[in-house]
């Protein structure tokens, strides 16, 4: 029984990787109409950033979970202003083509100069250590990030449907053109959206750096799973991101302990079914 | 009547200053030229309505006052100052504000947050109680989706939402397209009270039997080109080449 708490538990937090990453995505998806392939070079620059920070700075986690954001998310904004924003109107494969080459520049400069191993990141002090919980031991870090990531989706989720910057969000990826008309600087708002799920990626990539080491490679690893996360929820609904992000973390996490071998695929294979019986996503809209 | 004689020609039913000075505008979707040349003035306080047949230029013409047209070119002033390479959001922050055709309503939000969506450019706009007051059936259904609302209520609701921001040159783009005569008539009375309240309204419409119970002057616009103007007091003596003009 231990084993199968301890596999909800890794379910729980990959699940909250999964649902700030694809929550990431589908604020740029909603906004842009831009297919982010560079979520996950973006979420290991979180990663990278954090490691500078502590290694060259002496800059600690807590710092890091705030200044890898705001570091990442103005990469992103220089990345939206100087490329992505020529891409409007064009057709959804010049920005998933567009990013994926991103991705890849991005990727090949940090093994170039860090290699493919892992370099260490250590739990801050205070999250160090474990609960035991009658039923199972609770490594406190890893509580802490599957409740941490909760309440920035839940922020997110309520900025974007109960605000009035939220509401100019949702009518700006409904009709650009009048949204700009009313006064509201569509453009700038873009970029700052653009930097939002940029900066949502790094922040993902922060928390990852203590459990999962610090690679090049950590975001190309996860984004394919975080890409059917997507596809499952509904492309660009909020909630939906989150709820399928956090479903499929525990899914696969039960898949580990029942039946092993399909732990792999379970994903995809939800996202065939899905896709054949309801092709926007569980709480996707037609276009 | 060419279109010099409009542009230099003054406003034949003047009720202030000058606010809005259009010569030479001309527009084009992508390779489409639309407008070739479009002269007009309208002055502060009145209610202008441009008349013609579909596809004759009255929407885009909107359109190029507002920025939101790809390629544009000419002179548009707005209150002395020239907007003709403003974007649209700063002419919507100098106090132009367009109510498009289609209505424009969006159906992620809810009526309230579809009212409150443009923000205020400047002092002087509408309070929600007169908002309400004007528009009733708004106020209860407020937290209704924006798209589930009536022809006739997103027609309110697409007025409404622009008279908070405190612009005092609206746009109107055929506001009673599609509806029931008994709403026409209370957008009829809507235009009138606004007119009172001092704002200016720049009208388009084809129907020009709604549009003479509001309107001081029209230009009747063809082919990107305004071919008549004339005042509504002058209605009556015009109305055979008004029924050529507009083929009905």
């Amino acid at each position: 029984m231990q084993a199968l708490y301890a596999q909800l538990l890794v379910g729980l937090i990959n699940g909250s990787f999964y649902a700030l990453l694809s929550l990431g995505l589908a604020v740029i998806f909603g906004m842009l109409n831009i297919i982010n392939f560079a979520h996950g070079a973006l979420y290991m620059m979180g990663a990278f950033v954090a490691y500078f920070l502590l290694s060259l700075g002496g800059i600690n986690y807590w710092w890091a979970l705030l200044i890898a954001p705001v570091i990442v998310g103005i990469f992103g904004m220089i990345l939206e202003r100087t490329m992505l924003q020529w891409l409007t109107g064009l057709d959804h494969l010049y920005g998933l083509l567009l990013t994926f080459g991103i991705a890849l520049i991005v990727q090949g400069v940090f093994q170039n100069y860090f290699g493919s191993s892992g370099l260490p990141y250590a739990i801050p002090d205070q999250l160090k250590g474990g609960m035991n919980l009658g039923f199972m031991f609770l490594p406190i870090y890893r509580g802490w990030v599957v409740v941490f990531s909760l309440v920035v989706c839940l922020a997110t989720w309520f900025l974007i449907e109960k605000t009035q910057l939220g509401a100019y969000l949702r009518a700006a990826t409904e009709n650009p053109t009048l949204v700009r008309a009313f006064g509201i600087n569509v453009p700038r708002m873009i970029t700052l959206t653009y930097g939002l799920g940029v900066g949502l990626a790094a922040l993902a990539g922060v928390l990852s750096a203590p459990i999962n080491q610090v690679r090049p490679l950590m975001g190309a690893d996860l984004i394919i799973v975080v890409f059917a996360v997507v596809v499952i929820g509904g492309m660009g609904s909020i909630m939906g991101s989150i709820i399928t992000g956090f479903a499929l973390g525990v899914i696969e996490g039960l898949t580990k302990y029942f039946y092993p071998e399909a732990s792999n695929t379970v994903v995809f294979v939800l996202m065939v079914l899905v896709l054949l019986v309801k092709p926007t996503g569980l709480t996707g809209r037609a276009a | 009547m060419p279109d010099t004689a409009i542009a230099e020609a003054p406003a034949k039913v003047a009720t202030g200053g000058n606010i809005l000075q259009i010569r030479n505008l001309e527009a084009w979707y992508g390779e489409s030229h639309i407008l070739h040349g479009i002269n007009f003035d309208v002055n502060a306080g009145e209610v202008v309505t441009l008349l013609g047949r579909n596809g004759a230029g009255k929407t885009t013409t909107l359109k190029s006052i507002m920025g939101i047209i790809g390629k544009r070119t000419g002179s548009v002033k707005f209150n002395n100052q020239e907007i003709i390479r403003a974007t649209s959001d700063k002419i919507a922050r100098m106090g132009i504000a367009f109510c498009p055709e289609e209505r424009g309503i969006f159906s992620s939000l809810d009526v309230r947050e579809n009212l409150m969506l443009p923000p205020v450019v400047r002092e002087g706009g509408l309070p929600l109680d007169q908002i309400f007051d004007l528009f009733p059936n708004l106020k209860e259904r407020l937290n209704s989706q924006g798209t589930k609302l009536s022809g006739g209520e997103q027609q309110m609701l697409a007025i409404a939402r622009i008279l908070r921001t405190g612009a005092s040159f609206l746009m109107l783009d055929e506001p009673t397209e599609g509806l029931a005569p008994v709403i026409i008539q209370q957008i009829g009375h809507t235009i009138a009270r606004l007119k009172k309240e001092g704002f200016t309204i720049l009208l388009v419409e084809q129907n020009f039997r709604f549009a003479s119970t509001v309107a001081d002057r029209y230009y009747v616009v063809e082919h990107g080109k305004i071919i008549d103007g004339f005042a509504n007091a002058d209605l009556a003596a015009n109305m055979d080449k008004l029924h050529t003009y507009l083929g009905v």
